[in-house]
């Protein structure tokens, strides 16, 4: 595998990133090498003694104007000059959408292999990473291993749980490049609408899909996650087709694993299972006897869930009283 | 002209697969194949902007299998010409070889202005052949376009990513990647259908494009894929039965305070 050494972490969102480098922290200790995270950015003293907190030997700080506002092109410039300086052997990147892309296009500059949204990483006997990831839509779990280095994996959000942090001694490095004006301009950044706490933080989620007829049918669906303390979730039809919401559940949404889901009135398609299918707990009605999502669930209600859901927040109500 | 090119993959239909139950291994093989269905938002897009803009547009698709029935559907909903490289060597081929043919592929074919693609196709689902396309051939790179909106020179997209949203400005040729809900994609007419058998599909193989066999297959990629399961689901699968709605919900309560999702 040459002269390249050490387990890189990248991710422009710092949870992630932490996250990271509780993926890679067994990787580095296994290969006998350094776990760098890389930040790329301004002022960055204070966010490397979080990062060296939570499992990192050494941060690699690039400090550059255009850096400051994140923009692929500037960040795929840096840490391309980074790792061809460096030669880290393996390089774990946040598969945020961005994450990707940057990943992508990193492991072309550096030719070499990427496998994305890995869930398992390990090293193989020879030292080779080995990854699983979920494919076919979720029909499938494939593992692969590289073939080059560096190694270049990207790693959703919530997949491992970050270190608890600790005081530890590491290293701090600051490098400073010159980087071109990136090719592609941003123009606007317009915020979605924000719901109070992350779908992929709530311990209870309540998701809807088409058998929910009309957008204010949700009231049901907000009582009950009032009720729970849990969040109202969907399926990708109610957010594209039918524009109520920003976001969904599944293989091209947020991924989640709550202690208890409950999903109303969807059929179960593997792209949607795809997002839930770590839940916990499942619970589904549908009013179809046969549909799929019944044969991923704990719990299975046959019925109407305009019937069944506010019986079930009016038991629930009794109960918790 | 002014040229479009339009990446489709052709995909194993998902829906289909199956598990070989003595194995636990997935079985792709008698699985239909059809176009990727983001590529085929991509191809929809193309043809709107041929149409509004009089471009020409072409499609390429790089397999190692048998794809012209894909390439003749992308011709019948609108594209004007399909290329094909079709090789049995590509069998194995990750992310980075795909797309290093493709860039060879694009190469031969000539002179473009843009290049789209689907946000991921729908078995592999990497995301990754469109960004690196881009950067083999230099050109600038968006990813997940929910709008396109194209100039003489440039092109201005709308990004969807996951709590914003961005417009973004590049000159052409660029490349875009692009997400389900940015169309519909049409569904051809008969009388399309008939006219499409017409249109040309150049089909080369690796060797048309200077490519060797060692570049691509296993030999040539960065990762390579070391068995392919079917995860295993243990869900408990309980019917809960009632004569009403509300005995329905008493039951399930319990149970859920059973398995302590619920109350304290
Ligand atoms: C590439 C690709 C990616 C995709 N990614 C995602 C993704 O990430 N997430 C996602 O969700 N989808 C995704 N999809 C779409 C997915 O394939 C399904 O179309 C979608 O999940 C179906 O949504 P649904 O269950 O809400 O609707 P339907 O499939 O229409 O199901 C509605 C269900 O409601 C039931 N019902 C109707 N009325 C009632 C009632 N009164 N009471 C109880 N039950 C009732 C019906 O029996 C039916 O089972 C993707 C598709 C593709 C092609
Ligand atoms: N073999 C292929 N031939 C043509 N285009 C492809 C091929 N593989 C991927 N693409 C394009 O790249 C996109 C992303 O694919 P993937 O990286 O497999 O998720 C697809 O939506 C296609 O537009």
């Amino acid at each position: 595998m040459g002269e390249k050494k050490g387990v890189w972490a990248f991710s422009e969102n710092m949870e992630l990133l932490k996250e990271l480098l509780a993926c890679g922290s067994p990787l580095a200790a296994k290969l006998d090498t350094e776990l760098s995270a890389v930040l790329l950015g301004g002022d960055m003293k204070e966010k490397a003694n979080e990062l060296i907190k939570h499992g990192a030997d050494r941060v690699l700080i690039v400090d550059n104007p255009n850096l400051r506002a994140f923009h692929i092109e500037t960040c795929l410039a840096a840490l391309t000059k980074l790792a061809k300086e460096k030669n880290p052997q393996i390089i774990l990147i946040g598969a945020t959408k961005n994450g990707k892309d940057l990943a992508s296009r990193l492991a072309t500059r550096l030719q070499t292999g990427c496998t994305p949204d890995c869930s398992q990483l390990f090293v193989d006997e020879e030292g080779w990473l080995t990854t699983k990831r979920i494919v076919f839509s979720g029909n499938a779990i494939v593992t692969a291993s590289y073939l080059k280095t560096p190694q270049i994996a990207t790693i959703p959000s919530r997949t491992f749980e970050k270190l608890e942090p600790h005081e530890r001694t590491g290293n701090a490095e600051k490098i400073s490049m010159s980087l071109e004006e990136p090719k592609v301009k941003i123009m606007k950044i317009e915020k979605m609408e924000a719901t109070d706490v992350k779908i992929e933080d709530a311990k209870i989620v309540i998701c809807g899909g088409r058998g929910v007829e009309k957008k204010e049918d949700f009231s049901f669906f907000k009582e009950l996650a009032r009720t729970l303390q849990g969040q109202i979730g969907n399926t990708r039809p109610l957010a594209e087709d039918r524009k109520w919401f920003s976001s969904w559940v599944g293989l091209s949404g947020k991924k989640i694993k709550p202690a208890l889901y409950i999903g109303c009135g969807i059929s179960g398609m593997i792209q949607h299972v795809a997002g839930m299918r770590d839940s916990q707990v499942v619970v589904a009605i549908n009013k179809d006897p046969e549909a799929a999502i019944f044969e991923v669930a704990d719990y299975i209600l046959v019925g109407d869930l305009y019937e069944i859901l506010p019986a079930i927040v009016q038991e629930l109500k009794k109960t918790l009283n | 002209m002014p040229r479009i090119i339009v990446c489709l993959k052709q995909s194993v239909d998902v829906s289909q697969l199956k598990a070989d139950p003595s194995t636990g291994r997935l079985v792709t093989a008698g699985v239909s194949r059809k176009i990727s269905d983001f590529d085929k938002n991509a191809l929809e897009e193309a043809i709107r902007i041929k149409e509004k803009n009089g471009w020409e547009l072409a499609t390429v698709t790089v397999n190692f299998e048998e794809v012209k029935a894909s390439i003749r559907e992308a011709l019948a909903m609108g594209a004007d010409k399909g290329f094909v490289v079709l090789d049995e060597a590509l069998k194995g081929s990750d992310t980075w070889v795909t797309s290093s043919v493709l860039a060879k592929a694009v190469g031969k074919i000539g002179e473009f202005d843009l290049i789209l693609c689907g946000e991921a196709s729908i078995d592999g689902f990497s995301a990754q052949v469109g960004p690196r396309l881009g950067e083999l051939l230099k050109i600038p790179v968006i990813t997940y376009a929910r709008k396109i909106n194209i100039t003489q020179k440039t092109v201005q997209v709308e990004r969807v990513l996951e709590d914003q949203y961005e417009t973004v400005e590049a000159n052409l040729p660029a490349l875009v990647t692009v997400t389900k809900e940015i169309n519909e994609p049409r569904i051809p007419s008969l009388m399309a259908i008939m006219k499409a058998s017409k249109k040309e599909i150049l089909t080369w193989k690796l060797a048309d494009i200077e490519v060797s066999a060692e570049e691509v297959g296993e030999s040539g990629s960065g990762v390579r894929i070391r068995d392919v399961t079917v995860p295993q689901v243990g869900r408990k699968k309980i019917r809960i039965e009632g004569e009403t709605a509300a005995e329905i919900a008493e039951k399930l309560v319990k149970e859920l305070v059973k398995e302590g999702v619920v109350g304290k």
